[in-house]
């Protein structure tokens, strides 16, 4: 497309997933023909022509050094600083778990400390792009402070559909960029549903989960970009990732496929695997019960923000697990507690309960041979603990005051060493 | 008076955003047929595919999805409110 320079772009439009009808870049995300999803249509011979290693190698530290995989024009970015973020080498974990060579990318990091600030950035870069008057999203409230802190920083005026359930912390966090909140007397469903139909009342708004997904989810991709390039330019054999939606883990697998297209990656002959809390397990049900995704109304489970009965992304989920030969894991709450003390206790990270979902799949698919001990395997942690600390705190031992006598931390010491 | 509200993406069939039907007491079904024969063929292929809802598309019956109900074959009262949205959305 033209962009009245005669630059030409590397993005095309817009097409359905499902019947493949195109349509040219807007605030759309569904197909008028089909009700299908719609995705960005890349033009993959100018990108081809145009990207390079050693070009991203020299980018920002920022998921802003593969913007030409991005659906974005221009750099006027809306950039907080998402991504780029460390790719742990996890020797304590592996070992504990029998893993010989285990990777974490820790997205507790992202400057609203979950990887959602990648999809946001995009999106609100995006929204501005569109000439957008206002942005909004339909949370459980990772997603929520990101698009309240970019919509800050770009000056738009947001809204925000939240349950009136979830964590004080990220209603804490979120409140300060001055956000408009809904507090919705439901699920994140019921949430989403009126977000949808009030996003489709307004359509100089856009809803970076709703009317802009098809630009949100490729925020995502990054995930799997700057694992291959600190892997080297190369793809692990195995990914874990937490399962809400199914955009996150779709939208990794998108991206190792696409660096292979262009010949930056070897192979993305990749096992893909996901893990959701039991309590809400629509996607890991289906992939284990083997049968279709089917949508549930009572969820229950500390995992808050993977608290989604009807998932939007969950049929391409379970057919992107099941067609690599991954599997998927649903662990209880007990078990996900456990996994943020253990990856906290071995790695230094400390995530809340999504990322202790993710570990504690990881920790069930490892049991259960599904992951080979000699695969090079990647897990993303995408949040960070300090947002769920009304939900740890029930399980943390506050320690006892001691007179600030050296007597008193003798007496304490020997405690501790006994226990 | 049983009100309907289209998504957007419906425009183009429905050339309108909100409908009422006067059809007393019926089914989700009930509704759906009255709907194909004020808008036709081209509304019918959109939401439906053999027969059954679309994947990507929810139906919601004053806010309840259709699939947690009983489907097609969920009541529909005179004075209930239905939303057609695309299933697009979230997360």
């Amino acid at each position: 497309m033209n962009q009245g320079d005669n630059h030409m772009s590397h993005v095309i439009g817009l097409k359905c997933r499902e019947c493949g009808a195109q349509y040219p870049a807007a605030i759309q995300n569904t197909c008028f023909e089909c009700f299908g999803p719609l995705e960005v249509n890349y033009d993959w011979e100018y990108i081809k022509e145009n990207i390079s290693k050693e070009k991203i190698e020299k980018g920002p530290s920022s998921i802003w050094r593969y913007a030409d995989l991005l659906p974005v024009e221009g750099t006027d970015y809306i950039d907080l600083g998402a991504g780029f973020n460390k790719l742990h080498h996890a020797k304590n974990l592996g070992k504990e778990l029998g893993l010989n060579e285990l990777y974490i990318l820790d997205e507790s990091v992202n400057p609203t400390n979950s990887f959602k600030d990648r999809v946001t950035s995009v999106a609100v870069t995006k929204a501005i792009e569109f000439g957008a008057t206002a942005v909004g999203c339909a949370s459980t409230g990772n997603l929520a402070s990101a698009v309240a802190a970019h919509a800050a920083k770009a000056g738009l005026p947001s809204y925000i559909f939240i349950p009136a359930s979830i964590e004080l912390g990220k209603i804490t966090q979120m409140s300060a960029y001055g956000p408009n909140i809904i507090a919705v007397d439901g699920t994140y469903d019921d949430a989403n549903r009126l977000a949808s139909e009030v996003a489709d009342m307004h359509p100089d708004w856009a809803f970076v989960n709703i009317t802009v997904r098809p630009y949100y989810t490729e925020g995502s991709k990054t995930l799997a970009y700057e694992t291959a390039e600190q892997l080297g330019w190369q793809a692990p054999d195995h990914f874990v990732a937490p399962l809400g939606s199914g955009a996150l883990l779709c939208a990794i697998k998108r991206g190792y496929d696409e660096l292979a297209q262009l010949g930056l990656i070897e192979s993305s002959n990749i096992k893909v695997s996901g893990a959701q809390p039991l309590g809400c397990s629509p996607i890991s049900c289906a992939v284990r019960e083997d049968k279709e995704v089917i949508p549930i109304k009572k969820m229950e489970t500390i995992a808050h923000s993977l608290a989604i009965g009807n998932p939007a992304d969950g049929y391409y989920a379970r057919k992107v697990i099941l067609d690599s030969g991954g599997y998927a894991a649903s662990p209880t709450d007990d078990q996900i507690i456990d996994a943020i003390f253990l990856l906290a206790r071995t790695e230094g990270i400390f995530t809340e309960p999504a990322g202790g979902t993710t570990i504690a799949g990881l920790k069930i698919l490892v049991e259960e041979g599904r992951i080979d001990p000699d695969e090079r395997t990647v897990v993303y942690v995408t949040g960070n603990g300090l947002k769920a600390q009304d939900t740890l705190i029930k399980h943390t031992r506050i320690p006892q005051a001691i007179k600030p006598t050296f007597g008193e931390f003798e007496k304490q010491y020997a405690q501790l060493v006994l226990i | 008076m049983v009100k309907v509200r289209f998504s957007s993406a419906l425009n183009s069939v429905t050339g309108t955003r909100e409908t009422t039907l006067d059809l007393g007491d019926t089914t989700v079904k009930g509704v759906f047929d009255e709907l194909n024969s004020k808008f036709g063929a081209e509304f019918e292929k959109r939401i439906f595919e053999n027969g059954e809802v679309r994947r990507f598309v929810n139906v919601y019956v004053n806010g309840e999805d259709i699939r947690h109900e009983s489907g097609l074959e969920t009541a529909v009262t005179d004075s209930d409110e239905i939303s057609i949205l695309p299933a697009v959305s979230g997360g």
